[in-house]
């Protein structure tokens, strides 16, 4: 079966992100970037299952400028087979992404798509539910164990109160959580020949669908700062203060 | 236009926090429905009729419910939606789960985890964990929307809303509950208590989680904990406070062997108060708290216990 990973490039998920002067969006000149972790988690999840023999082809896509081929060949060195860049300019809302890879589904005809829960830029949650709506499909989110069996695929799912594990027709979409697994490092012989795997660029426009914004970004703002608080010496210092200056415990 | 309102609930028991959803709802409009789907859920039906402020409770009680499966509970609100102008879900697992799934079924833009709302299609919501707050306007016709739940103010539950049954089922046959592995607790839920002690990699196992226990017991507190403690076992995923786990906003936090990374803040820094126990002086948790102990958890925390 095949498995399609679709990935994002964000910022890199230890550098601290400021806002513009002019408080237009963020600034993302000169940061460093990356996949993102759970596109990172989602691709390891498809190698394993290859691996497993469960899988027999993985398949890596982005949407994005031409800079997000740098991901793309993360992932093949990764273990990815080959890699399809939906090239673009424009900064899409989650559902114009789920249009661009359902096309994609319907030329490839994966029957298991594995995407990342978010993205740890806009921290949306949307893509992978709204690419199981478009393609009828059902969905695992927030899985923390995945288990192909015959023509279903049993999915463990982090919720709130715990774990949920329920059992999808096959094809399905499986979103990944953090504890899904621990993705390996790509190795040196792996980044080289990743270089020599297929890398095939479609443009967005061609695929003859509405990409007309959906949202629009009115402004963006730093978060209220905390301030400053103080070190406490000791225990009694701290049991003081909670009681008679913060008035947080009686 | 009417504004439909998912209730969270569990079969048994109206969650806390949709009351905090049909805050932000009022902020909104005020003909405001509430949708309530599962199964065998009188108990949750009679809860939901009185929470102020809302008209009519709708009620879809069958089994194609009893566990949200997304793809039926999104059938069933993209049905209903006609009649809506805004779709609020609480933005907790099973909101997050169905409703982009009910977004891309009316071909609209889902606004996610709003902690603020500037007009009927503006909304504030955080992103890049908490860094940045961006103001975003909906083109849409109709909103679909998530509600972050430390954004709003609970309402009041001394209403009496009109209850009307939904004969209509919807069952997509594409996904089917296997089993549960629930956390119980006879602790307060992580996202309405008003304290809240959490560990991180610094309680080095999970027997150690008890010496906050007796703290958390004492002050009537949540226990939560970082990631690298849930990952490395110590605590169950649904501890996890931060961007990708449970946001909180207690009026006391106390932050125990945790460093303070980027994805811990953005699950606790709206706290009112915070505390950080670490032994490190360079951790950043010492630049969002209010008070820092610099000090060796095993030695401050029996201390505090015995303290209180
Ligand atoms: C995509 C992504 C999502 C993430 N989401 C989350 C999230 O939702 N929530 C989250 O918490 N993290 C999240 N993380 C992980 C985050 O980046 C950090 O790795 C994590 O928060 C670290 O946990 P920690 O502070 O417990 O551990 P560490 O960073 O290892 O810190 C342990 C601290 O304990 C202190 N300590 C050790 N021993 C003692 C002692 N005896 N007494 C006192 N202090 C002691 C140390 O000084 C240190 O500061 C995410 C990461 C990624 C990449």
């Amino acid at each position: 079966m095949k498995v399609l990973v679709p990935i994002k490039r964000v910022i890199d998920y230890n550098v601290k992100v400021r806002v513009k002067a002019d408080n237009s969006n963020v600034d993302l000149a000169n940061v460093k970037m990356a996949i993102n972790p759970f596109c990172e988690i989602a691709v390891e999840e498809a190698v394993r299952l290859k691996e497993a023999g469960t899988a027999t082809e993985v398949i890596a896509v982005s949407i994005g400028d031409k800079s997000c081929q740098e991901q793309l060949r993360t992932a093949l060195a990764l273990g990815a087979d080959r890699a399809i860049q939906i090239d673009t300019d424009q900064n899409l809302d989650s559902l114009n992404v789920a249009k661009l890879l359902q096309k994609i589904v319907e030329e490839e005809q994966p029957q298991l798509v594995i995407l990342g829960k978010q993205s740890i830029d806009s921290d949306n949650n949307q893509t992978g539910q709204m690419l199981a709506a478009l393609t009828g499909m059902a969905q695992g989110t927030f899985a923390s164990a995945v288990k192909v069996d015959g023509d279903k695929v049993n999915v463990t799912r982090e919720v709130d109160s715990g774990l949920q594990t329920i059992a999808l027709n096959l094809p399905a979409i499986v979103t990944t959580d953090l504890r899904l697994n621990e993705p390996r490092y790509a190795s040196l012989p792996n980044i080289m020949k990743a270089k020599r795997k297929p890398l095939d660029v479609k443009a967005a426009a061609d695929f003859g669908l509405d990409l007309t914004a959906r949202t629009k970004l009115i402004k963006v703002t730093p978060p209220a700062e905390r301030k400053a608080g103080i070190i406490v010496e000791s225990i009694d210092e701290l049991v003081e203060k909670l009681k008679n200056e913060a008035k947080v415990i009686s | 236009m009417s504004i439909l309102v998912f209730a969270e609930h569990d079969n048994s028991e109206l969650k806390a926090d949709t009351l905090k959803t049909v805050a932000a709802a009022q902020a909104i409009g005020s003909d405001i429905h509430l949708l309530v789907a599962g199964h065998n859920c009188q108990a949750v039906v009679d809860a939901a009729s009185k929470v102020n402020g809302v008209a009519k409770v709708l009620v879809a009680d069958n089994a194609a419910y009893e566990h949200q499966l997304a793809e039926n509970v999104s059938l069933l609100v993209t049905e209903l939606a006609a009649d809506y102008s805004h779709i609020l879900a609480t933005a907790l697992t099973t909101g997050k789960n169905f409703m982009p799934r009910v977004a891309a079924l009316l071909d609209v833009a889902q606004i996610s985890d709003i902690i603020a709302v500037e007009s009927s299609d503006t909304f504030v919501r955080p992103i890049y964990a908490g860094n940045a707050i961006a103001t975003v306007q909906s083109l849409d016709s109709k909103k679909v929307i998530t509600v972050r739940p430390t954004g709003f103010d609970a309402v009041a539950t001394d209403g009496n809303a009109e209850i009307i049954a939904l004969d209509k089922v919807t069952d997509a046959g594409t996904s089917s509950h296997v089993n549960d592995e629930l956390s119980v607790s006879e602790r307060p839920d992580l996202g309405a208590a008003s304290v809240v002690i959490s560990g991180g990699r610094g309680m080095q196992n999970g027997d150690n989680f008890k010496l906050l226990e007796g703290i958390a017991d004492k002050l009537g507190a949540a226990i939560g904990a970082s990631r690298a403690a849930v990952d490395a076992g110590f605590v169950p995923n649904d501890m996890q406070v931060g961007q990708t786990g449970k946001i909180v906003a207690p009026d006391l936090y106390i932050a125990v062997g945790i460093s303070g990374a980027i994805q811990h803040l953005a699950g606790m820094k709206d706290s009112k108060v915070i505390v950080a126990i670490n032994k490190d002086p360079e951790a950043p948790i010492f630049q969002v708290a209010d008070y820092g102990l610099v000090a060796d958890l095993f030695d401050a925390l029996p201390e505090l216990e015995s303290k209180l």
